[in-house]
């Protein structure tokens, strides 16, 4: 394949769900040899369009021509099978197997029935000499890193006869420095011929780096195409968004109070049994955010479970308010002022099958006004005012902006911004002193991430003290009042955030640095 | 009170047989994340149309087959339950259970007649391997027993072969930790997930005709005795590896063979309470082995692509 | 004032119906293939069933235990909790209204009555507790532990039989229980006897539970999601172990039922796996207490009708168990074929 031959060309692609238009009429050249980069918001029609790319989903109209021949891939098999490979963003991978497991599953083998494993370690190992992609075929996948996994990926797509590769979101899960890495990977393999597309969301000093050529989608339509080296961070978002962005939000000045939380020397427990938490301190104070950076699985899931009390503190202690609340159980927590809004909205934050009034009074079912204790001559109350409850989230449906049909709709059917303003609205009500919140605004379009960060900024103004963690380095850049970065179960440094760089938070999370002072004096 | 060890330990290798030939069949079920509860119903019809299978064939080798393939039409119906209608395993491998007691009594009571207990067939014989049956001790325990046991000993290693050195095997398991990977891969994991019920249910019909065919020559209701039930203990306790399954049948198995035994030496303790000692076992291998299990990731949860 | 969790559509109220109409249609094509005249031995069934006054109160007298086993399987199963152990905990409280029967046989019926209640409430409770609590602290699987239980029941019931409480003419029965101890009738003549009643009130309070009160929001949004649950701070071990209490001794009610109220003496097999089958009325009835009362009724009458349907029409009886569990599987096939079609 020459570079510069046309590999994929899209032509009117036009796909249609009820009620909306996803893709219309996209245009779409790929080149061998070229990093091409696909540019859009969430719900500006990504998705779909990598997605019919792949063979997973079947365009209404439009054509996909595969080195100049018309295609119509039924399944991603076919498209697989013409040489295009996809690395999602969601890893693919099966942790308890080993690499060349990974990458051989649903091949056939050259023993067959039975696995080589010899043979496919040796093609692994080639590939991965080829375009720099260091990895251990021995290794099971659990033990990786997210940089190594992602490399296993593309060899995954590689070891299938991959010439055209097709990316998710492949920066979202890194640290500046494998973003490096994966950048000078992908320059190889398109200087071997490769056509590579990221498909990116918001990263687009990342666009920046990586691509050679962006086409920007939005609102299902492409609205710009540009030479990466012909235009800057600000054109494309402005035609990503179509008007001027602020790539801050305005933070007031707030005093800050006296300290709220207080952790220290934490020490705890992964699921896994390994210490995931070593000996973690900090303070916040009223109308303060300590934004907590770092890549996935380096703690934070476990720093917001311990302070919620839901897992256990194996050592050191957490003080809401002067007030030792340590392996409290939850419920205690919670009326001691605390608010949790958890990682995952579907898995631990809200009950889908539940009706919308239902999931607000998820954490104050047993208080009053909700809870009523008729005529029994107990101090408990037994029973739910329905008609109070009812109320209550009449209420809050409007004060935040929730769309849904009304307060019996079940939280199955909203979408995922309404689905964390339902969790904010929940939460917030109850007035908390301390807010932990863990990626609040992952997978949301523009609309609701602003909402929620208005909301958050809101409060801090109103003199809560907030934990915000996100992997989302721009996030907490932009929201924090001081930078906390978690690396292995320990904090690296805190920073105000006045003072930090993207570089220097980079490399802390990386482990290589750790600033002097773990915690600037009070 | 001297046990006789050898008879003992002899009875466990051939108690254990039946438990095993399910287990092995579910161990792939459950990798493959299913979990099969009807797999005591499969058992159960399994064990009467073996009978009726080898009473009417007069062929013991026919009633294995018959037991098979019936035991493998249950499984097709959990796997159109719960892996094509997504139904909640649970509750679709309960409904199966239930019904199968009833089908089980019913076709007995109809074909059989109102005294099924009266018809009998001349079942299996023991076959003694030559040179190897002599050995002391090792001889009576490992060597003189019928062909099943020998069959299901070797397929110990056979199974253990095909789940972890094939093509097949790493498809079934990567099914049970990941479908979507495994999907998007172009692995169809409906369908890997239905052959492994119909391999769960032609081993648990299998395992149930050994129990009347080989064991009992005698059609009794209810024959199994939640001996599907315990199959399932056997390969929690097992991690879902034919190797350990193996180990935690013989430890079940004890307490089934001591059952004879003891109430010959015994004859102080009231019989029911040593025939309650192989679910007191249960019991006890089921609590010893919490918080070390590792379920496949997709235990349990029906796969359905999602729709973008 | 509406419950938690309105997830049943309206429509496929009509489900339900359907599946008991063709698990009939396809047992009707058994009867045939084994030569008997269906609608003839359906007839029978149906006049043995409801057909006069007295079928129709042993129709009840069967709806009653299965009232309670399938009450006793909603409340565990909306929390996701699977207590398959209704038998045993059935079996438990038939032990100890036989021993109270035996022993307190001072005790005057208007105290002995409701001492009965409160004694089997509390000994299928506690049946089902052993396994609740090794759920709740140590995460065991307690579906095979339920069931387990009611192995060792059942042998302790028989041992109770054959060994101690052996009846002094040699029969492996116990003797029968102080008079006091017999569930007064309802309608006399009949067998029709005071459980019915309970078993009603009961599934009235299970309704309450589940629509008004705090512990039934607890109860539903555990069986929904788990991790929200203890994420908002709903006591996860506590909640399971309080539902098994429920769930065990509704079970356990069901055993004083048949014990005082049916056959006035312990004797083994006694239940025809009213345990087992509470689990199918539960889900018959989508584990609302409404649905409930009326698939108990509906499988009582299968009972009592199969038995009619042998003596008259030479049907072999168990087929109302393969007709029962049809019943249960076209449902489950009817349920999600109906989701896939509304989906689409």
């Amino acid at each position: 394949m020459k570079p510069g031959e046309t590999v994929i060309a899209m032509r009117g692609i036009t796909k249609r769900f009820p009620g909306v238009l996803a893709n219309d009429h996209v245009d779409i050249d790929i080149k061998a040899g070229e990093i091409h980069a696909i540019l859009g918001e969430n719900g500006a029609g990504k998705t779909t369009l990598m997605n019919i790319l792949y063979g997973l989903l079947q365009p209404d109209e439009g054509e996909i021509f595969v080195y100049g021949e018309k295609v119509t891939p039924k399944s991603p098999k076919d498209m697989i099978d013409l040489g295009i490979g996809m690395v999602h963003q969601h890893f693919m991978l099966i942790p308890t197997f080993t690499v060349v497991e990974n990458i051989i599953l649903g091949l056939e083998s050259s023993k067959e029935p039975f696995l080589d494993v010899d043979l496919a370690e040796k093609k692994i190992i080639e590939l991965s000499e080829k375009y720099g992609l260091k990895v251990n075929p021995k290794a099971k996948v659990w033990q990786l890193s997210t940089g190594e996994r992602q490399r296993v990926e593309i060899i995954k797509a590689l070891y299938r006869g991959a010439q055209v590769l097709i990316m998710d979101e492949p920066t979202s899960v890194l640290t500046p420095t494998e973003v490096e890495e994966l950048s000078k990977i992908l320059k190889r393999m398109a200087k071997e011929g490769l056509a590579i597309i990221p498909f990116i969301t918001h990263k687009l000093p990342e666009v920046m780096a990586i691509s050679d050529r962006v086409t920007v989608l939005r609102k299902g339509r492409v609205v710009g195409r540009f030479e990466t080296k012909l235009t800057d961070e600000k054109s494309l978002a402005r035609e990503m968004v179509g008007r001027e962005v602020l790539f801050k939000l305005p933070k007031s000045e707030v005093k800050k109070g006296k300290v709220v939380l207080e952790v220290r020397g934490l020490w705890a427990q992964s699921d896994f049994g390994v210490s995931a938490l070593k000996g973690v301190s900090f303070s916040i104070r009223e109308g303060e955010i300590l934004g907590v950076a770092g890549v996935a699985g380096n703690g934070q899931r476990e720093l917001a479970e311990v302070i919620a009390g839901l897992r256990r503190a194996v050592a050191g202690r957490v003080l809401i308010d002067g007030r030792d609340v340590t392996n409290l159980p939850p419920r205690e927590i919670i009326k001691q002022g605390l608010g949790h809004i958890p990682e995952d909205r579907m898995g631990m934050g809200l009950i889908l099958d539940f009706s919308i009034a239902e999931n607000i009074i998820l954490e104050t079912h047993s208080d009053p006004p909700f809870a009523y204790r008729w005529i029994l001559p107990f101090k408990k109350r037994w029973f739910i005012d329905q008609d109070e409850v009812d109320k209550y989230a009449e209420k809050l449906l409007l004060e935040y902006n929730i769309v849904a049909a009304g307060k019996d709709t079940l939280a199955r059917h909203l979408s995922g911004g309404n689905l964390q303003r339902l969790i904010l609205a929940r939460e917030l009500s109850r007035e908390p002193k301390v807010l932990v919140a863990n990626q609040p605004t992952r997978g949301l379009d523009v609309g609701a991430t602003e909402f929620i960060r208005r909301k958050l900024l809101e409060q801090r103004d109103r003199g809560v003290a907030i934990l915000l963690i996100s992997e989302d380095l721009d996030e907490v850049m932009s929201m924090s009042d001081r930078i906390a970065v978690l690396y292995e179960g320990e904090i690296m440094g805190i920073l105000p955030a006045e003072k930090a760089d993207m570089k220097e938070v980079g490399m802390m999370m990386a482990g290589s640095k750790r600033a002097q002072s773990l915690e600037e004096p009070a | 009170m001297a046990l006789p060890v050898v008879e003992i330990s002899a009875a466990i290798i051939e108690m254990s047989t039946p438990l095993l030939i399910a287990a092995l069949g579910e161990i792939f079920v459950e990798r493959s994340g299913v979990l099969n509860l009807g797999i005591e119903g499969m058992m159960l019809v399994g064990a009467f149309s073996g009978f009726a299978g080898a009473y009417f064939s007069g062929n013991f080798l026919f009633g294995f087959l018959i037991g098979l393939v019936v035991g493998m039409s249950i499984g097709a119906l959990m796997a159109y339950l719960s892996v094509k209608l997504g139904v909640d395993q649970i509750l679709a491998g309960l409904a199966i259970w239930i019904f199968s007691i009833g089908l089980s009594t019913f076709l007995a009571r109809t074909i059989l007649g109102i005294a099924p207990g009266t018809v009998t067939i001349k079942g299996l014989e023991p076959i003694n391997i030559p040179l190897l049956s002599q050995l002391p001790i090792l001889g009576p325990i490992l060597f003189q027993h019928n062909i099943l046991v020998y069959l299901v000993l070797i397929s110990v290693p056979l199974f253990h072969i095909l789940l972890f050195r094939t093509t097949f095997g790493l498809k079934v398991r990567a099914v049970g930790e990941n479908p979507k990977a495994a999907d998007t891969l172009g692995i169809h994991v409906h369908r890997i997930r239905f052959l492994c019920l119909l391999l769960g249910g032609a081993m648990a019909g299998l395992a149930g005709s050994y129990l009347t065919v080989a064991r009992y020559h005698v059609w009794i209701e209810e024959v199994t005795a939640g001996m599907g039930w315990i199959a399932l203990v056997v390969v929690f306790f097992g991690k879902r590896s034919p190797y350990r399954a193996l180990l935690g049948a013989w430890i079940i198995a004890t307490g089934f063979s001591l059952r004879y035994y003891l109430q010959i030496a015994a004859f102080w303790i009231p019989y029911q309470f040593i025939l309650m000692l192989p679910y007191i076992l249960t019991i006890i291998l089921l609590v010893g082995i919490v918080g070390k299990e590792e379920t496949p990731a997709a235990f349990c949860i029906p796969y359905k692509r999602e729709e973008t | 004032m509406k419950g938690f969790s309105s997830k049943m559509p309206s429509r496929s109220i009509l489900l339900p119906p359907m599946a008991i109409l063709l698990a009939l249609a396809i047992g009707a094509l058994t009867i045939l293939a084994l030569g008997i005249n269906p609608i003839f031995a359906y007839a029978a069934l149906f006049q043995g069933a409801f057909g006069s006054l007295h079928s129709l109160t042993e129709t009840f007298v069967k709806a009653s235990p299965l009232l309670f086993t399938g009450l006793a399987a909603a409340v565990a199963f909306r929390c996701r909790v699977w207590n398959i152990g209704a038998e045993g905990q059935l079996y438990m409280g038939a032990v100890v209204t036989t021993w109270a029967g035996l022993t307190l046989v001072e005790v005057p019926a208007a105290l002995l009555i409701p001492l009965l209640i409160l004694l089997s409430f509390a000994a299928g409770a506690m049946w089902a507790v052993i396994a609740g609590a090794l759920k709740a602290k140590f995460k065991v699987n307690e579906i095979i532990l339920t069931l387990m239980l009611n192995f060792i029941a059942i042998y302790f019931v028989s041992y109770l039989v054959e060994g101690p409480w052996r009846d002094p003419s040699g029969i492996t029965y116990s003797p029968p229980l102080t008079t006091s101890a017999w569930l007064p009738t309802l309608v006399s003549g009949t067998r029709l006897h005071l459980g019915i009643l309970l078993a009603f009130v009961c599934a009235v309070f299970i309704s309450l539970l589940f629509r008004k009160t705090v512990l039934g929001y607890k109860i539903q949004a555990i069986g929904a999601n788990p991790e929200a649950s203890r994420y908002a701070g709903i006591e996860v071990s506590k909640t399971i172990i309080i539902v098994m209490v429920i769930s065990g001794g509704l079970a356990g009610l069901a055993g004083m039922g048949e014990i005082a109220g049916v056959q006035h003496r312990l004797m083994s097999g006694f239940s025809p796996w009213y345990g087992f089958l509470g689990i199918l009325v539960a889900m018959l009835g989508k584990l609302r207490p409404f649905g409930i009362v009326v698939a108990s009724i509906l499988f009582g009458g299968l009972l009592v009708g199969g038995d009619a349907m042998q003596r008259v029409g030479g049907v072999p009886a168990p087929l109302v168990f393969v007709l029962q569990g049809l019943i249960v599987l076209l449902l489950l096939f009817y349920e999600h074929v109906f989701a896939r079609f509304a989906r689409s």
